[in-house]
């Protein structure tokens, strides 16, 4: 089909009609959140009776999972776009008198991109930790742990109201919190989970207060309810459950200012930081501003906000990432820098929705291989993190330093690999926004180009190029086969997966239904994406990036230790003092003011409400004496008691 | 409910002899008959073999009753609210059917709790007639005697709870409640340990028991002067007409009043609602525990069952006479009973204090005089009978001392979910229903009957509802707050391993408790009139209609 009657196709069915669901794939989709969840109950419950087999059961449920997912795709591809959104009645949790609890799913072109993104990138990690977790004790408890992360994001994707996104956004923000503490004998990783908790409940509190402005201004938490009332709300409140929207976006896509938990995080073992940490649960507030895009339209102050928050955070992750020598912090300063693209795009209204959704996509599958690579040079050097002591691993590990590069090739956005057709559709949307603001995002969007190859490429050198520097004990080895197979599934989709979405508008097409279209798309063609000034110019970025990198790390000898640093790089790899302005500015006043709040709430707030407790409890105490034990008192009581019956009903003669 | 049933339901007197339709009491005569032949065991089977049969028996019993009652409710008809049996004296309605048949899955249950026998050593005094501390009662102890009599008398109790919700006149209700009472006042003072204490609760439930009583069958005395007649569907026809024959100009109104407060204290004190509660606290903490189980579920809902139909059948047509006094004691039984569990220090006598306010809860449902508060307060006494039941099998396993006593004392209760997460997990689950926390049943349970409060115009006794919650909220979180939050005690108590008994009982508790409070549809739509169809309509009849 030509791209032009493409694009007409898609604005005349700008919004689908949501239709109650048909036929047995899409009513029973409530199937591919009940798979993974029943698998985490019988490992859960199951206790060590599942030892031997449960890994087993935990990737078989995600993989029927996606197959549910594929299987209705493809029944709403058999469609007519406008009628591609399903509402599906699950239960309904209660009903009395006039009040109905009603739990159903929302299946659109939206919710399914997700569920298939979950569904399958978590299948292939969960084959890969078959043989990553293969010695821990523990194993099962992990498998447990991924099925109920995959079950609980599944819900938040597929919610159709945001009470139930909410249940689901909790559930994720908890198999996180376990996850990251799953090697809880260290310290380490113990604090990082209670500060992933910590950090996540501000964005969370955030979220919870939009949903109860919402329902006291809507009456209902209903996403096609909000949605169409959107408009009729006054501009200043709309801003303001914006803003908290965007506040709980922060909190779970570690966006500025709540970004200081994610790297932390990467205590958690590295499947972990692949799935959840990098290609699913981090993109949540992506989907959470795209799925309220009717919200921020309303609210275009809420709206700039969000592209601002977005082109800072994408700014600041790839200077942190240029300096971590842990190469799992590197790469979750990554994540933060790409979040932030998605963030910025989603930010820009309607002309970035689908590129932002489209980078989130092919972003989840060439940085989960980037963590699995991550993960298997980390297997194959004794847990060594530090890619001062890696070097020239690509002779002893030829499959990860292939699946790797194409990962890395990816990202920094090498012509016609994936991340280039996605990163190229942000900067164009950015550019094309048009205004002042446009420009600085644009700028933002190519500087963050730049960095993003320069710290891939010192990435990439430090661990597969260059001399040995290993520990003494260091055997590096290739992963068994259970790992690198999902590695290789995940290259490919690297390479390949941008163009099968972007050329020809397919994706964006597709997803108009239900995120609505761009008054315009920018003119597209293969020839107009190579020469185009931006894309011509993140390409020169790209190549200074890459060669600066190959100055400073490939063509010099890389110290065993880190050597002393500048200002500017102190200051990255301190993660730009992010934690440090948290204590400064959040932990010492918020200290003070606590203190402060303290002395008040022990004058006053205390003594109202001890007095209250006080005398709740000297009132209980003195009705306590009236049960003496004995029976002629109770008797007493009683004929009292019949005393005041009879009195009550004498006064209706 | 079309009248003729209703008229057809007085008793008429004929020559011919009456057709009772067995079919429809099956469930009550199975029960009846395996507690019959319970006492036959007694006296026949070899002691030995005793226990595994008068188990295997009750069992069965509650077991096939309760098939049979979901065989009556799906044959009764689907136009009307169902018939009544033997001269008028029986109702079998959807409601007496649900609550009947809450009964005997909760007495399932209870059973299960007071069957548990660890090496030997059941909840139960080895010779009730020996004189506690006696050498007569150590040789017993030794020997390993059993009461095996403690199952016909379960059975007993619960055809007694069977009837009690489904009597149709004041005089089956009354006997109904004496069948009930009765064997309970024996089966709590058969405690095994702290045996005296045990028996001071079964006397002491005796006399304030027999004391109601009294009360009650004086109110029957009143009403019957009122309305000629102790058949629930005159009694409802006089108070509509003003009158019974005796007084047809109309100035029976004192003896009606009278009659209803008389019964009303008979009834609010076997809920045990303020100020009719002293004995709750007392003998729950002095029974055996699997008999306060018991006491906590099923009476709750018989009691409950027969406060329901008394006050919407046969003075259904003077509501706005009862219900103030029900705000009244409502309004008492939430506040006080809050307040005075805030400093209890005792599991059971805390447990009891809650039964109390849950009480208290369920009578906002009665005010409603609603299908929606019949069928709210039904949910509510089914849900809460599972927590409880539940609720007391934990406090069975949490003992002083291996082969001790039960440690009722709180304090010692510290630190228990690091020794036995999994116990104190399902005990924190009960407890959060009993507060009303989402996603557990007794969420739903409070929802459906403040829900039919407020519909009903009741407002303010809704209001105190929930500040009486947020009091009683706080003294369960306290308790999982010290259980997982505490350091454990020195003098930490010992839990001993749950037997496949007690296992059971505490995983039905939690699965019903999850259940209910996740999916509670099937449950709330068999109870509430469907909205738009002729059903709304036939369960106010179901509720009048059981006078026919």
């Amino acid at each position: 089909m030509a791209v032009s009657e493409l694009t007409l196709a898609a604005e005349q069915h700008a919004h689908a009609v949501t239709t109650e669901a048909s036929g047995a794939v899409l009513e029973n989709s409530w199937l591919l959140i009940a798979l993974p969840l029943v698998g985490a109950a019988i490992l859960l419950l199951g206790g060590r009776r599942t030892n031997s087999w449960g890994h087993w059961l935990a990737v078989a449920l995600p993989l029927a999972s996606f197959g549910w997912a594929v299987a209705a795709l493809l029944h709403m591809l058999g469609a007519p776009p406008e009628e591609r959104s399903y509402a599906v009645p699950v239960y309904t949790w209660f009903s009395v008198g006039g009040f109905d609890a009603e739990v159903s799913l929302l299946l659109d072109p939206l919710s399914i991109s997700f569920a298939l993104l979950i569904t399958g990138v978590g299948s292939l990690i969960h084959i890969y930790s078959v043989g990553y977790m293969a010695h821990d004790d523990r194993r099962r408890r992990f498998f447990a742990y991924l099925n109920l992360f995959v079950a609980a994001m599944l819900v938040l994707v597929l919610a159709d109201n945001y009470a139930l996104l909410f249940l689901g956004w909790e559930g994720v923000g908890l198999a996180s919190y376990l996850l990251i503490g799953f090697w809880q004998h260290k310290d380490s990783a113990a604090v990082a989970a209670k500060k992933a908790f910590l950090v996540n409940r501000v964005g969370d509190m955030g979220l919870l207060i939009a949903i109860m402005l919402m329902f006291t201004t809507f009456g209902t938490v209903a996403f096609h309810d909000v949605f169409g009332a959107a408009g009729e709300a006054g501009q200043g409140l709309m801003t303001a459950i914006g803003l908290l929207l965007l506040l709980g976006a922060c909190g779970k896509s570690a966006q500025l200012p709540l970004q200081s938990w994610l790297l932390d995080a990467m205590e958690g073992p590295t499947p972990v930081s692949a799935l959840i940490h990098a290609a699913t649960m981090v993109t949540a507030g992506v989907y959470l501003i795209v799925r309220s895009g009717a919200v921020f339209e309303a609210a275009p102050a809420a709206q700039l906000t969000v592209a601002i928050v977005g082109a800072a955070t994408l700014l600041a992750g790839a200077i942190i990432g240029c300096a971590k020598d842990d190469i799992k912090k590197a790469l979750a300063g990554s994540t933060m820098s790409q979040i932030g693209y998605m963030t910025m795009a989603a930010g820009l209204g309607p002309i970035g929705y689908a590129a932002a959704i489209a980078h989130l996509i092919t972003h989840g599958f060439f940085k989960a291989g980037l963590f699995l690579g991550a993960g298997s040079v980390m297997h194959g050097m004794n847990d060594e993190v530090d890619m001062r002591r890696y070097g020239g691993l690509r002779g002893a590990m030829p499959v990860t330093f292939a699946t790797f590069g194409l990962g890395y090739l990816a990202i920094i956005g090498f012509p016609l690999l994936s991340g280039w057709w996605t990163k190229e559709g942000i900067i164009a949307a950015a550019f094309e926004s048009g205004g002042a603001a446009g420009m600085v995002f644009g700028a933002a969007a190519l500087l963050g180009a730049g960095l993003t190859a320069f710290y891939m490429t010192r990435v990439m050198i430090m661990t597969f190029f260059g001399k040995r520097r290993w520990a003494d004990d260091a055997h590096p080895h290739e992963s068994p086969a259970s790992m690198t197979v999902p590695m290789i599934v995940l290259a490919v989709g690297s390479v390949a997966l941008g163009a099968a979405l972007v050329f020809g508008y397919r994706f964006a097409a597709f997803l108009e239904p239900a995120i609505g279209a761009p008054e315009h798309h920018h003119a597209f063609s293969m020839a107009t994406m190579l020469t185009s000034w931006p894309s011509l110019a993140a390409l020169g970025l790209m190549v200074l990036g890459v060669a600066t990198a190959w100055f400073m790390y490939g063509r010099r000898e890389v110290a065993r230790t880190a050597p002393r640093a500048g200002l500017v790089t102190a200051a990255a790899r301190n993660e730009l003092y992010g934690n440090a302005i948290n204590e400064g500015l959040l932990m010492r006043p918020g200290q003070q003011v606590a203190r402060a709040l303290a002395a008040f709430d022990t004058s006053v707030v205390d003594g109202l409400v001890n007095g209250i407790g006080t005398s709740v409890r000297d009132s209980s105490r003195g009705l306590r004496g009236a049960q003496t034990g004995f029976a002629r008192t109770y008797a007493l009581t009683m004929l009292f008691g019949a005393a005041i019956v009879v009195a009550t009903l004498a006064v209706r003669i | 409910m079309s009248t003729p049933l209703l008229v057809t339901a007085a008793p008429t007197i004929t020559e011919n002899p009456p057709q009772i339709d067995y079919w429809l009491l099956s469930p009550m005569l199975v029960v009846f008959g395996a507690a019959v032949i319970g006492v036959l065991v007694e006296a026949f089977v070899p002691a030995a073999r005793r226990r595994a049969v008068q188990l295997g028996l009750a069992l069965a019993a509650v077991a096939a009753a309760f098939v049979l009652s979901i065989l009556i409710v799906g044959a009764l008809p689907a136009d009307g609210p169902g018939e009544t049996l033997a001269f008028g004296s029986v109702a079998v309605d959807r409601v007496s059917v649900f609550l009947q048949g809450s009964v005997l899955v909760l007495g399932f249950v209870s059973l299960l709790l007071i069957a548990e026998n660890r090496r030997g050593e059941s909840a139960f005094a080895a010779q009730a007639a020996a004189v506690p501390g006696s050498e007569e009662e150590r040789e017993h102890v030794m020997a390993g005697s059993q009461h095996t009599e403690v199952y016909p008398l379960v059975l007993f109790a619960l055809l007694g709870m069977q009837l009690f919700p489904a009597a149709n006149d004041f005089l089956t209700m009354f006997v109904a409640l004496e069948v009930m009472s009765l064997p309970l006042y024996l089966l709590c003072g058969l405690a095994r340990r702290r045996r005296l204490f045990s028996q001071e609760a079964a006397v002491k439930y005796f006399l304030l028991g027999a004391f109601s009583s009294a009360f009650f069958l004086f109110g029957i005395a009143m009403v019957y002067g009122y309305a000629g007649s102790v058949n629930f569907a005159e009694v409802a026809a006089a108070v509509r007409e003003g009158g019974g024959p005796l007084f047809a100009d109309g100035g029976g109104r004192p003896l009606l009043l009278l009659g209803i407060g008389l019964i009303a204290v008979g009834l609010l004190f076997k809920v045990g609602a303020v100020p009719f509660h002293n004995w709750k606290p007392d003998v729950y903490q002095g029974a055996p525990t699997p008999i306060t189980a018991l006491m906590a579920s099923c009476t709750l809902v018989a009691a409950f069952g027969a406060l329901l139909r008394v006050f919407y059948v046969p003075f259904g047509g003077s509501a706005a006479d009862w219900a103030p006094m029900l705000w009244v004691v409502a309004i008492l039984t939430m506040v006080l009973a809050a307040v005075v569990a805030v400093t209890q220090r005792d599991i059971k006598r805390l447990l009891a204090y809650s039964s109390v306010v849950h009480a208290g809860f369920v009578l906002t449902a009665v005010v409603a005089a609603s299908p929606e508060g019949l069928a709210g307060a039904m949910f509510y006494l089914a849900a809460y009978g599972f927590t409880t039941i539940g609720a007391f099998a934990v406090v069975t396993l949490v003992r002083t001392h291996e082969n001790g006593p039960e440690a009722g004392e709180l304090s010692q209760w510290a630190g228990l979910g690091r020794t036995s997460p999994l116990l104190a997990g399902a005990l924190a689950l009960f407890l959060l229903a009993f507060a009303g926390i989402p996603l557990t049943s007794g969420f739903i349970g409070k929802f459906a009957v403040f829900e039919a409060a407020m519909a009903a115009g009741a407002a303010p006794l809704v209001v105190v509802g929930v500040l009486s919650s947020a009091v009683t909220a706080f003294f369960y979180v306290r308790i999982i707050v010290l259980m997982f939050f505490a350091d454990p005690a020195e003098t930490g108590p010992t839990v001993v391993r749950a037997g496949l008994f007690t296992g059971s009982a505490i995983a039905i508790g939690v699965a019903a408790t999850f259940l209910l409070g996740v999916y509670p549809t099937p449950v709330l739509d068999h109870l509430l009139p469907q909205p738009g169809t002729e059903q709304g309509e036939s369960l106010v009849a179901t509720a009048e209609g059981s006078a026919g």
